[in-house]
């Protein structure tokens, strides 16, 4: 396709906690951060599309930034904030709106498990009264039917925080940095059987930006280019197993991320047998687990072996969250999504040192999953 | 159950007792069939707005369930002291239009529960302040 764009700079504030720095700050200097990466100015960019969940309006980092009069668009879509801020940007380069644009996300979450409010779901008061309004028990209660369905065993779930534990050892801009053996996964408090402590993340605080211009202008500004070969958002039909939902419908149907994944591989006219390394949403062990199939990469089922066989390890077949995912970055909800993608465009460019998966990577993927039933993939491509 | 007053309930419109056992109420589609749990003014399967009152029933079966392992943050009121929070069974039940609502379980021991085990509908008070009336909730219990 000669309409195609690149990624040409990418930036971050590390995941975690800060707490001298406000969300937006830390957006602000994941924006400079992605400038610098490209070798352009703020003045250059032509538009821009960001947003977070509890951090505060995108468009009011042009305050630290500069005020040059570009049109900024917040964006609000929960864990698909940064995919649908990357997916406006591409957008709007394609349509020739401008030559240069922006996507960022930044988050600052209270501590603790998300707080939500029954009415702000249309939900009545009742469900969040009488104890089940919980994104923990939603995780479990999916997971725990998956597995039934499936013959798989905790031993997966364990496996999983493991990986991403060994993997965060590895990146130094990781928030949990400590390997955890095993056992203490495996014995860790029974948060929502069958997930336990160490198979949660936790809510975070960060930034993450991407710089994006048309991929024939791109080599102007990087000598490493990533094409995006595909990105897309898609959201639930009725029947999907969705968070704080009293009743789920007699048939199931499958789930966005399914809809999402088949549609970017489709678009990117590749399959999942020709994806080097990948970024999975990870917001606890049984996400992953799940998604792992979902997005096309094994038969149901079939993860029980791969896990255990080492396939989604960092030298295995199927590198799968190479950065420690959700679990070692933790999940500031408007920055996740464009850290995977961040992730992704540095193992493509070999530049992920302890962490860089062998041979010469081409392809990437990334994938988020949210509430109320979102999900955004992309398809990468070193250019 | 029995009980000698009008139990004071967390969510009155979901139930309907005076029966053997409490029967849980939600909605069907007249134009597609399909049923929904609490009633819907609206069908998300064929879009439709002509629904009708359904009585799902008192039985089912156990198609998910976890243990809430920590006590939960505001809007939950069971009101126990935090020393005090005793971890509670939660599940999906598969009722017998293929519904499966979503419900606190009489148990919470993962030795006891079992995919595909035969639920029944009761109340449960999972609210007990000292000098307040209980408020109950549904929930089920094994069969
Ligand atoms: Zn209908």
């Amino acid at each position: 396709m000669d309409n195609e764009v690149a990624i040409i700079g990418i930036g971050m504030h590390p995941f975690g906690r800060t707490d001298a720095l406000s969300g937006q700050q830390q957006g602000a200097h994941a924006v400079r951060e992605a400038l610098k990466d490209a070798g352009i100015e703020w003045k250059d960019v032509g538009v821009a599309y960001g947003g977070s969940q509890d951090g505060g309006n995108a468009d009011a980092l042009s305050n630290q930034l500069g005020l040059t009069g570009l049109p900024f668009v917040n964006v609000a879509n929960g864990c698909a904030t940064g995919g649908s801020a990357l997916a406006s940007v591409i957008a709007a380069i394609q349509s020739g709106m401008a030559e240069i644009g922006v996507a960022v996300g930044f988050d600052k979450h209270p501590r603790g498990a998300f707080n939500p409010k029954p009415k702000d779901w249309g939900l009545e008061d009742w469900y969040g009264e009488t104890g089940l309004m919980l994104t923990t028990q939603f995780f479990a209660l999916k997971t725990r039917r998956y597995m039934f369905e499936y013959g798989i065993t905790d031993d997966a779930l364990v496996r999983i925080a493991q990986r991403a534990f060994r993997n965060g050892a590895l990146t130094p801009h990781a928030w949990r940095r400590r390997e955890l053996s095993y056992a203490e996964i495996a014995e860790s408090m029974a948060v929502n059987l069958p997930l336990r402590k160490f198979m949660f993340c936790n809510p975070a605080e960060g930034g993450a930006a991407l710089v994006l211009c048309s991929a024939k202008h791109a080599r102007k500004y990087t000598a490493n280019p990533v094409i995006v070969k595909a990105a897309v958002m898609r959201t639930r039909h009725h029947g999907s197993f969705e968070v704080f939902n009293p009743g789920l419908a007699a048939q199931q149907s499958p789930a966005p991320t399914v809809m999402a994944s088949r549609a970017a591989f489709e678009f990117a006219g590749v399959g999942p047998q020709d994806i080097d390394v990948i970024q999975l949403q990870d917001t606890d062990s049984g996400s992953e687990l799940i998604h792992i199939a979902e997005n096309g990469f094994c038969e149901h089922g079939e993860q029980q072996h791969l896990l255990a066989s080492g396939a989604t390890d960092i030298h295995g077949r199927l590198p799968v969250n190479t950065d420690g995912g959700c679990l070692a970055n933790g999940e500031p909800v408007g920055a996740s999504g464009l850290r995977q993608v961040i992730e992704i465009c540095t193992q493509l460019r070999g530049q992920a040192g302890q962490r860089q998966v062998p041979g010469t990577p081409r392809l990437g993927y990334t994938h988020v999953y949210g509430a109320p039933g979102v999900s955004a993939v992309t398809i990468l491509q070193a250019g | 159950m029995n009980l000698d007053t009008s139990p004071k309930l967390a969510c009155p419109d979901l139930l309907r007792l005076g029966g053997e056992h409490p029967v849980l109420l939600g909605s069907r589609c007249t134009d597609c069939g399909e049923v929904y749990f609490p009633a819907s003014e609206g069908c998300t399967r064929c879009c439709s707005t002509a629904m009708e009152a359904f009585a799902l029933g008192s039985f089912g079966t156990l198609w998910s369930w976890t243990i809430q392992g920590f006590q939960p943050k505001s809007p939950y009121n069971g009101g126990e002291a935090e020393a005090d929070f005793q971890p509670y069974g939660v599940g999906y039940i598969e009722m017998p239009s293929g519904v499966k609502v979503e419900s606190r379980l009489t148990i919470a021991d993962p030795a006891q529960l079992k995919i595909g085990m035969p639920m029944v509908l009761v109340l449960l008070p999972y609210r007990q302040v000292p000098g307040e009336a209980p408020v109950y909730t549904y929930a089920f219990a094994p069969a």
